[in-house]
């Protein structure tokens, strides 16, 4: 799986790792799907304690009443070991905790209906795993399952590669205008266009990252450079166009070098996202990253330091983030139903005071925000991000 | 000789008027009860350790205290300029501190009637609010920046070519974003002790010491040490919630230390550095608010190790030799190879080890109301070119935890000169 899901891997050029925290979160989409809504652990004797060795899976109970369940998986065997609760069929995963390394314990929670399933724990990670039965009794609190959850889900993803697709391309058309007005010399019409065509970017700027060699190239700050590394993109060209006191222009033939390797590495970076394959937790977790952008770089004016356009960023994060969490919105109205709408409110509350800063398709500088009104943006933030961060799990556990 | 300060007084005579650090402060005592029978020499650098409970480290040894001492839970740094450029007077100000470091270490009060003794006309000597305290564990770690022995170019203070080769100037490290009045300064104090107050008292008496000859450049309040320097300590945790310093360097291993701590006196000139160390500071703040939004999952793989025990990823316990080759599904391996502790680990270091010896810090909150906090690392070193700037160089590309949640605020590198000998003063060496 590419990076998506996983952006703070992406700025290490040549490694592309897919985490453990990947491999926990991406439990397969194979869900029941019914659930309360309140999310109350409801096994009635606490977590199902499991004990992996190199020969044996000691499961503590086999039956247990129906809801979430939380099963505490110790390994005490000498290999990496993984657990799984699969359908009765023994086919059919519901949910997956991988890489537990020797003397280590990791938790799994699933939500289950009434039923027969089937626990493994593959020592070793091979073969099928040694299984036992275990019967979910009906605790009378669930909707029955949902057969159209995971279509649901499909189509959230669909939509939000169609998304990403589209940005890509308008992001490739802006650049390319900008491109051939910064190499001619033509600055004004250069500024003009930087903070709109860079919006395409940041909408799916965790796509973009996943993509840990082009990220640098086309979105290194000056602060971020080692010595020695050359400096290309959208901010060696912003320090240009927006320059400090003191600076010394490009020459012609550098704004063509630079105009130009945007370009390429645009295009590069479209193609590359054509064949993404999306997840819903990288839905998920794309939203909330898009978030951290804002926290960390955008509500504090260090993203843009020489044009002052944070605002365009901070809304440009702010829409990929909504998109993708419109598009999971259905699904996750059915497993959480207040997350969703507690969502849908505070999405309208930072979009509210956004606007008061936005003239049209404009945004106000960020060097013209009093401290308070950069406080009031932040909290939002603050208040939307911490929701956000639990939408994953929410969709996918 | 500045009246702030005094003569040292004879140790009897404190213990009478302070008496207060009772049956613990018994170690320090007797060290300087002997000093004052015996004469200077003959307790020169082999200051008996004091006992566990003794709340005296001593000041006086081969090497200065506060760098191989069990890590205090609480820290006082400051860097100074100096603002004199008289020798006579630096060489002055650094006897005075040395003889306030040796009685404030002991639990005493600055100056010959600190801060209740002297005359009712004139302000107290010593500030006070260490009064009815004991030592607390209180060390005095002195070092000096670049700025000491040149500014401009242009060296200062009779120091033509006295600077270490290895006290360079540290490079631009990707994503530093350094406040100049967090960084830099021409002296540095380590106060730690096992109370704030005691740490404060301490800075706040030598810089009134100073003032006229140094100003106060930055300052940095720590609590919490975030690493073991012995095994007696259980391994604390930093403000992320994880473990930090578990494969720390500890006073026990006595020849890494002299491989990786002690810094070489490579020429005739260096001489004054042996038994001495550099001295890394860097102010680390962390993104903590997006950190408490991130998954169990992902924070123990951009760690490398499990929040509840320590433990590598490989497995095992939390001192278990982490195994960077173990694989887990699909063939990666189960310590992320961006991971932290694998990025700082030995092994990917050409086998270069360093003490840290860091402190949580929290100070207050910015503007937009977070937690301005993180990670006042400290680390002491036996040369920063091999020892600490490769490392962090690496880090800041390719840690994808340094990268993401953190942000290196103010920094300082400072040579920090060997022990110092009864009767003799800090860096004398340097001035000889």
């Amino acid at each position: 799986m590419p990076g998506f899901t996983l952006p703070k891997n992406a700025r290490v050029p040549g490694t592309k790792i897919a985490s453990l925290a990947a491999a926990v979160v991406a439990v397969p989409l194979i869900l029941t799907g019914c659930t309360d809504n309140t999310k109350a652990p409801d096994t009635a004797g606490g977590a199902i304690d499991v004990v992996s060795s190199n020969s044996e899976c000691k499961v503590s109970a086999t039956s247990v009443p129906s809801g979430n369940l939380t099963f505490s998986v110790k390994n005490e065997g000498t290999e990496v070991t993984e657990f799984y609760l699969l359908a009765a069929d023994g086919l059919r995963i519901l949910g997956e905790v991988e890489n537990i390394g020797p003397g280590l314990s990791r938790n799994l929670v699933v939500t289950a209906p009434a039923g027969t399933y089937t626990t493994a724990c593959k020592p070793g990670m091979e073969g099928d795993g040694i299984r036992a039965a275990l019967e979910v009794t009906p605790s009378g609190n669930q909707r029955p399952a949902d057969a159209d959850f995971q279509h649901l889900l499909d189509t959230a993803t669909t939509q939000y590669a169609s998304y990403v697709k589209d940005q890509g391309e308008q992001l490739l058309t802006g650049t390319e205008q900008f491109a051939a007005a910064f190499a001619a010399g033509d600055a004004a019409t250069a500024r003009g266009l930087y903070a709109a065509t860079r919006q395409h970017w940041e909408r799916i700027e965790p796509v973009a990252e996943s993509f840990g060699d082009l990220d640098p190239q086309l979105d290194a700050r000056e602060a971020d450079l080692e010595p020695g590394q050359e400096w290309t993109g959208w901010h060696r060209a912003e320090k240009d166009l927006f320059p400090p006191a003191g600076y010394t222009a490009l020459t012609a033939a550098e704004r063509s070098a630079i105009a130009d390797r945007m370009v390429a590495d645009t295009k590069d970076l479209v193609e590359r996202t054509r064949t993404l394959e999306i997840s819903a937790d990288m839905l998920g977790n794309g939203a909330k990253e898009l978030l951290d952008e804002v926290a960390t770089g955008k509500v504090t004016g260090e993203e843009e330091i020489w044009s002052h356009t944070d605002l365009w960023d901070f809304q440009a994060n702010v829409d990929g983030a909504r998109i993708a969490f419109e598009n999971l919105k259905p699904a996750l109205q059915q497993k959480d139903a207040a997350l969703a709408a507690s969502l849908d409110e505070k999405f309208a509350a930072l979009q509210a005071e956004l606007a008061t800063h936005a003239q049209g398709a404009a945004f106000t500088s960020y060097d013209k925000l009093t401290p308070e009104q950069v406080q009031r943006l932040a909290s939002l933030v603050d208040a939307l991000g911490e929701p956000l961060s639990r939408l994953t799990a929410a969709v996918v556990l | 000789m500045d009246p702030a300060v005094g003569e040292r007084p004879t140790a009897g005579a404190r213990l009478s008027r302070r008496g207060l650090f009772g049956i613990a402060g018994l170690g320090g005592a007797a060290a300087g009860l002997a000093a004052g029978f015996l004469g200077h020499d003959a307790v020169a650098a082999s200051a008996a350790p004091p006992a566990a409970d003794s709340p005296v480290v001593p000041f006086h040894g081969d090497h200065q205290a506060g760098i191989t001492t069990p890590a205090q839970d609480r820290l006082h740094m400051a860097a100074f300029d100096v603002t004199t450029t008289k020798r006579d007077e630096l060489i002055q100000l650094l006897k005075d501190w040395t003889r306030a470091a040796e009685a404030l270490t002991e639990g005493r009060p600055a100056g010959a009637t600190g801060a209740v003794d002297g005359p009712y006309g004139a302000p107290p000597e010593d500030t006070g609010e260490a009064l009815d305290l004991n030592a607390g564990k209180l060390t005095l770690t002195f070092g000096f920046g670049a700025g000491l022995f040149e500014k401009d170019g242009v060296p200062r203070f009779g120091l033509d070519g006295r600077r270490p080769e290895a006290l360079i100037d540290l490079p631009h490290f990707p994503g530093d974003d350094l406040d100049p009045a967090r960084s830099g300064g021409d002296l540095v104090v380590q106060a730690c002790a096992d109370d704030p107050q005691v740490a404060v008292h301490a800075i706040r008496n030598l810089a009134r010491i100073g003032f006229g000859k140094v100003r106060v450049r930055w300052s940095q309040l720590g609590f919490g040490r975030t690493s073991s320097t012995t095994r007696a300590q259980q391994t604390p945790r930093n403000l992320f919630g994880f473990k930090d310093g578990t494969n720390n360097l500890k006073v026990e291993d006595d020849q890494l230390l002299d491989q990786h701590v002690w810094a070489t006196a490579g020429r005739p000139e260096d001489a004054w550095l042996a038994g001495g160390s550099y001295l890394v500071a860097r102010r680390i703040r962390m993104h903590i608010e997006t950190w408490d939004r991130t998954s169990l999952g992902e924070q123990e793989g951009l760690i490398g190790r499990t929040k509840g025990t320590g433990a590598p990823l490989s497995g095992g316990e939390e001192f278990t030799e982490p195994d960077f080759t173990r694989q887990g599904k699909g063939g990666k391996p189960l310590i992320p190879l961006d991971s932290h502790m694998r990025m700082a680990h030995p092994s990917q270091n050409s086998g270069v080890r360093m003490l840290r010896r860091g402190y949580n810090y929290t100070d207050g909150s910015d503007g937009v109301g977070h937690l301005d906090a993180g990670l006042f690392f400290i680390a002491f070193v036996t040369d920063p070119r091999s020892h600490y700037v490769p490392m962090q160089m690496a880090m800041a590309k390719g840690d994808t935890l340094a990268v993401e949640y953190l942000k290196h605020t103010g920094s300082g590198l400072f040579a920090v000169p060997g022990g110092v000998k009864p009767g003799g003063f800090i860096g004398d060496g340097l001035f000889a």
